[in-house]
């Protein structure tokens, strides 16, 4: 009796709950998207749930007459290089601290694990102040390196744990072969860490790609700032033309959105890998 | 009779391979751990230098003060009004967001067919800045023109529209609801993957021995997941006593200090006061707190395992 009470609370709380969670992660979505077609005068003129009047796709060109090609050609370049140094560097460390004997290899696998609980904004001034005397600041130069760097621990956890997975037998052939340890970590490590590999670069070319406190405080002009702050410096400028942010705001979602059109599953469980893990 | 490890034996030939073979570790580790060391370690001592100087960035260096800064942390108000902060949206977020992704995580997990679709979106979130859902909430609070007053007034519930980032009763609150909104996926599929794990076996066992559905839920599949708890309720502790983006971008803090954190306040302490070395005690007294309350975390969480 109660058994059959429980199922049938459960085919209507199901259907329910997952429909309402829907409508609140959607409506958010549906705000931006459709206040991105109206007309300034619309957003006045009629109630903020109402539909638009027309297809009006002026916000979106105007948008990209401005600067945020720019924006977007900055992310590209930091993301792109910030991304494959992590990945390289990584797992040259992972490959390390999994495989090779060593004195401190124990201590300093927990010392970079411990890295990861690191509070960034404490580096936040003297990598400012870093910057400023190299002549980086206000580069996109200026973001690679603490990009790169905060990304380590977590990168190197996962890949660490990924290779201390990968059969002995294979090296230990390898050795015999007379391979040394860079053919070996060339050939054998890398090749076979590709899934391992890929996590850690959706996990940080996704966080990266929405940083905002290291760009917001490290470049200070569009004409070298990343997507993020193209947001932020527009809200600044153009506060009371709400459609136009709103289109803004979607199209410099919309990269990572296409993206994990292709490929959800894979995104989805780079972005978990990371914190799972720590 | 002693063992001797036979490396010490055998003498291998060719001394100089083996002496290059020593570096080899220190060559694959060099530019992490080079890295590590200038933009991570050293900020860090740094900070803690810069917090007994009273500098305002401008200029060499600054005038050396001692523990002057610290003192006056001590007895800053706003300070500990971040603080406290902190620990409310630390408190807040574990209390509504996990509960909510137990559920979602739940009805996924029961809803079999669409239920890959519903992840997917649910998942969308996550993906987005927190710059651009900062000026999106913004929009949505706005008092004259923001959907939800006017939603609000729809339903004939005029009373309850706010200004709500605007007034310093709500303005936390507020924002807590966005930062939540965008987290509760992540710890929903946290709990998927958790139940995910959960062995077919044991419930199948289980009703063999007349155990409902119910009572399955409750009492196998439930202490099943507080491993994937802990771990959740770990990594939101940690993420809201250094969390920083949504508030900033939403408040800045204000108003009245009312929805500052830690992480915002040294900011503006910085980079608008031009406080360096204040803002960098701000800093430091943060990787102090932020620090401490992960090793607690961890070390009461490791007590609650070895209980059960």
């Amino acid at each position: 009796m109660a058994e059959r009470r429980a199922f049938a609370v459960s085919r209507i709380a199901v259907p329910v709950l997952g429909l309402f969670w829907l409508a609140v992660t959607s409506l958010p979505f549906l705000f931006v998207l459709f206040t991105s077609l109206k007309t300034a005068q619309e957003t006045f003129s009629s109630p903020v749930w109402a539909l638009p009047e027309s297809l009006n796709l002026g916000n979106y060109v105007s948008v990209l007459r401005g600067f945020f090609l720019i924006y977007l050609r900055n992310s590209v370049f930091v993301i792109a290089v910030s991304v494959t140094l992590i990945v390289l560097i990584s797992a040259m460390a992972a490959y390390a601290l999994a495989r090779l004997r060593f004195r401190f290899n124990k201590p300093l696998f927990g010392l970079i694990v411990a890295g990861m609980i690191v509070p960034l904004h404490i580096t936040l001034v003297p990598i400012y102040l870093m910057t400023r005397d190299l002549g980086l600041y206000d580069t996109p130069f200026a973001l690679i390196g603490p990009y790169v760097a905060t990304s380590l621990p977590v990168s190197i956890f996962i890949l660490t744990e990924f290779m201390r997975q990968i059969p002995r037998e294979l090296e230990e052939a390898a050795k015999l072969d007379g391979c040394g340890p860079f053919t070996i970590f060339l050939r054998i490590f890398l090749p076979l860490s590709g899934p391992g590999l890929s996590t850690v670069a959706i996990y940080n070319g996704i966080a990266l790609w929405n940083e905002f406190i290291f760009a917001y405080v490290l470049t200070s002009t569009p004409q070298h700032r990343t997507l993020p702050l193209a947001v932020w410096d527009f809200q600044g400028e153009y506060a009371s033309d709400i459609p136009a942010m709103m289109a803004l705001v979607t199209l410099t979602s919309l990269p990572l959105i296409v993206a994990y059109g292709f490929g959800q599953e894979r995104i989805i469980k780079g972005m978990m890998a990371g914190s799972l893990k720590g | 009779m002693t063992v001797v490890p036979i490396r010490t034996l055998v003498r291998r030939p060719g001394g100089i391979r083996l002496s290059l073979e020593r570096w080899v570790p220190a060559l694959f580790l060099a530019p992490a751990v080079i890295l590590l060391v200038v933009y991570l370690l050293y900020p860090l001592l740094s900070s803690f230098r810069l917090s007994l100087l009273n500098w305002n960035g401008l200029g060499e260096t600054g005038r050396y003060v001692g523990l002057d800064n610290w003192v006056q942390l001590r007895h800053d108000p706003v300070f500990w009004q971040a603080v406290r902060n902190n620990f409310v949206l630390a408190f807040f977020s574990v209390l509504i967001q996990l509960p909510i992704a137990l559920v979602l995580a739940v009805v996924l997990d029961e809803a079999g067919r669409g239920s890959r679709l519903l992840k997917i979106l649910y998942f969308l979130p996550l993906l987005m800045s927190s710059v651009a859902l900062g000026v999106v909430f913004k929009n949505v609070y706005d008092p004259n023109f923001g959907p939800l007053n006017s939603f609000l007034q729809a339903v004939g519930l005029a009373d309850l529209a706010q200004d709500w980032l605007g007034d310093p009763h709500y303005a936390l609150g507020a924002v807590i609801a966005v930062i939540c909104w965008q987290n509760i996926p992540f710890y929903m599929l946290l709990f998927l993957a958790g139940l995910a794990s959960f062995p077919r076996e044991l419930s199948e066992a289980a009703h063999l021995d007349g155990a409902t559905e119910t009572t399955i839920f409750w009492r196998i599949k439930l202490p099943h997941l507080q491993g994937t708890f802990r771990t959740g309720v770990l990594l939101a502790v940690i993420g809201s006593l250094r969390y920083f983006d949504l508030i900033y971008v939403m408040t800045g803090g204000g108003p009245e200090n009312a929805s500052d954190l830690m992480a915002t306040y040294m900011y503006r302490t910085v980079f608008n006061a031009f406080q360096l070395g204040y803002g960098s005690t701000v800093a430091s007294a943060m990787f102090i707190i932020v620090t401490a309350a992960a090793a607690l975390a961890l070390r009461l969480s490791r007590r609650f395992q070895t209980e059960v």
